[in-house]
């Protein structure tokens, strides 16, 4: 695969006034905003026909940083907002940029239903096991044990599995990678963006600052290794008992199907009112 | 364009079915909600003619995601409305706030019920006044509308969807059960006699380029919506005029919130509306909104056939709040009394505006029942 060098992403779509970003050195969510930039790059996406939408957190700063059309929203809601701008110009691609947080606590209900009515949209989260913009705090998603400055004690909840919930949801397509598996990562972007439904490609992302410091991991390249160590391809995990798994996170792709969008739904809907009001010719 | 009703003819119908159709009729293509009683008709009312019309009706997950749907679709061009009821509106407030912070049309009706919580589900009251004005948190400015007839429902609906769209403002449209549930006949005018208003677009990149400017002079930015190719950002954090955060910047935070103030403030006599009733010589004043004026125009009658020399001031907008006219008010008159559904919102109101210049005494009921005119007459007559 040839890549393009990272100055040529940046300078065609990030805002350079927006620059330098807000993010801590070591943080992922770069990472992860250069994959989908490079998947779109790659895919040849119309920039105008675009639309970035967040919520509240650090992940959710991405759509300011990018030279498209963005709607920076409330904590946890971006996928409601999505649904009218879709719903209501469907000629538009809607990218959703989410933390964990954001997406599966204050917003959980917003994921969940998103998912069952299969709007169309890709979610692309950033799961750090943190509040990061709040400065450490656990998420729902943070693993038994683990440190936040509201489980000083370590987590004693059980987390959330958001892939796995997106899977059960119904979501068109899922798949989860940590910020190192850049090409699988891309390529899952791809493959997310050029599918109608829901699509989400959630991405281990390491922040050193507000999580990484508090769990004996200060690097990012020490929470990279954390996650080489904690995560299993599924094809592994698949031939391993469940004990072997308990404290792992499995990576892979999760589901691939193609039931209708909502689009497709409602336009079949419009359809249906016609005919049973007689309104057909 | 084919309508799913009549037009250009009265029809006999409730207060929620009239806010629906004119909702239709003043171009509104985008409905979310989540249901709630006395509102749910407006939805179900909707649902059934949002698709012939190629709009959207959406049941959300529950009303924190109504509001932000319709945000959303506004942003993608679309006239856009959601209702609800006292909790369901308390959800809202945070994403009403959004809408303020970022100056998007929307239409949000709240038909009051009796509160607080969940209160009394199926009776009329009118205690989301203060939470209409000032709901959401921080310093921020709306337009609230209150009908008090079913026509009236129909007439400031449209009025509600004009003024959003001219004003880049979220609008909320404050009814009631009473209103919700009653029967009137109302005249539903065929397209051709509604004077409609389209928010203003960027007439250049320059103007594009500034969302939250004021090219104009008006305090109103031309409204870059999404997919022509401006690549706008919008967030709720303070904002530059080109829409770039500047969160600890005083002088930005300021000039933009006195500008989203402002922008209402300086077309104050356009938005605020009012009808007197016998107020020329009146030397008592009723002070009412809502439902609550129907009683208080028989009580005035009453009151003239008793020798009382009383008028009414009907507020049709509750805010922006005009406090100078109360106070030249006050001042022709010797008591405004201000009967109304709670244990005194508009009361207090009216009172800063009298500014002493004349007693004001509230005539407060709640329980779910509209004054009797002979309840108010009585208190006025002591
Ligand atoms: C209604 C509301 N509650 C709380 C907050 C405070 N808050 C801001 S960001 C955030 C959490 C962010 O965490 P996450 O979504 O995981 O994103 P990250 O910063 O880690 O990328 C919280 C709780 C808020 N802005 N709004
Ligand atoms: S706090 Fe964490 S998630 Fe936020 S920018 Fe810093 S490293 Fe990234």
């Amino acid at each position: 695969m040839y890549m393009k060098s990272a100055y040529e992403i940046r300078d065609k779509y990030l805002r350079k006034d927006m620059l330098p970003t807000i993010f801590c050195p070591g943080c992922g969510i770069g990472s992860v905003l250069q994959f989908t930039l490079r998947a779109i790059d790659d895919l040849g996406l119309n920039q105008d026909e675009i639309v970035w939408v967040s919520g509240i957190g650090c992940s959710s700063r991405v759509p300011g940083f990018v030279n498209f059309d963005g709607l920076h929203t409330t904590h946890g809601r971006a996928l409601a907002f999505a649904t009218g701008i879709k719903l209501a110009n469907p000629n538009l691609k809607i990218i959703a940029f989410m933390g964990d947080g954001d997406a599966a606590a204050i917003g959980g209900n917003h994921f969940i239903h998103a998912i069952r009515r299969n709007l169309d949209v890709t979610v692309i989260l950033i799961n750090n096991f943190t509040y990061g913009m709040t400065g450490g705090q656990v998420a729902p998603t943070a693993l038994k044990g683990l440190r936040g400055t509201t489980a000083p004690y370590g987590q004693f909840e059980n987390p959330f599995d958001i892939a796995g919930l997106a899977v059960a949801a119904g979501a068109n397509y899922v798949a989860r990678w940590t910020v190192f598996n850049y090409l699988q990562g891309i390529n899952s972007i791809k493959k997310a963006l050029s599918k109608e439904g829901f699509t989400l490609v959630e991405f281990l992302s390491p922040c050193p600052i507000s999580f990484g410091r508090r769990n004996r991991m200060k690097t990012s390249p020490e929470l990279i290794r954390w996650y080489q160590k904690i995560t299993v391809p599924l094809a592994k995990a698949k031939k391993m008992k469940p004990e072997e798994l308990e404290g792992k996170i499995v990576i892979g792709e999760f589901a691939d199907r193609d039931r209708p969008g909502l689009v497709r739904e409602y336009r079949e809907y419009i359809k249906r009112a016609k005919k049973m009001m007689g309104w057909e010719e | 364009m084919r309508y799913p009703f009549p037009v250009g003819k009265s029809d006999f119908i409730q207060g929620d079915e009239a806010i629906a159709r004119a909702a239709i009729l003043a171009g509104c293509r985008f409905y979310a909600g989540y249901p709630i009683t006395p509102a749910s008709e407006i939805f179900e009312a909707m649902a059934l003619y949002m698709p012939l019309v190629d709009g959207v009706s959406i049941q959300m997950e529950d009303e924190i995601a109504s509001i932000a749907a319709i945000i959303g679709a506004s942003w993608a061009g679309a006239k856009a409305m959601t209702a609800t009821s006292g909790p369901g509106f308390s959800l809202m407030q945070e994403n009403l706030g959004y809408a303020v912070m970022t100056e998007t049309p929307i239409v949000v009706v709240d038909v009051q019920r009796g509160g607080p919580s969940t209160g009394q589900p199926t009776l009329p009251a009118q205690g989301d006044i203060m939470q209409a004005i000032w709901g959401t948190h921080g310093d921020h400015m709306l337009i609230v509308l209150s009908p008090s007839t079913v026509q009236e429902a129909f007439d400031f609906t449209i009025l509600a969807f004009n003024f959003a769209e001219k004003y880049r403002t979220p609008v909320v449209l404050l009814t009631d059960a009473e209103i919700a549930h009653m029967r009137e006949r109302v005249y539903i005018p065929s397209p051709e006699e509604i004077e409609l208003v389209e928010r203003k677009l960027p007439a250049s990149e320059e103007e594009a380029k500034l969302p939250f400017g004021d090219p104009h002079g008006d305090g109103v930015p031309p409204m870059p919506i999404f997919g022509k190719g401006y690549r706008t950002y919008v967030t709720g954090l303070t904002h530059d005029e080109r829409g770039r955060p500047k969160t600890v910047d005083a002088e930005v935070h300021e000039k933009l919130i006195t500008r989203i103030f402002r922008k209402i403030l300086d077309h104050k006599d356009e938005i605020i509306s009012y009808e007197e009733f016998m107020l020329d010589d009146a030397d008592v004043a009723i002070v009412s909104t809502g439902i609550v004026s129907r009683s208080a125009i028989r009580a005035v009658k009453i009151l003239r056939e008793r020798g009382v020399k009383a008028g009414l001031l009907k507020l049709n907008t509750v805010w922006p709040f005009d406090f100078d006219y109360i106070e030249e008010l006050a001042e022709r008159v010797r008591k405004i009394y201000v009967p109304e559904m709670n244990l005194g919102q508009l009361y207090h109101l009216v009172k800063e505006g009298a500014n002493g210049k004349a007693e004001v005494e509230l005539i407060a009921k709640i329980g779910g029942e509209v004054h009797t005119p002979m309840e108010i007459v009585e208190r006025v007559v002591g």
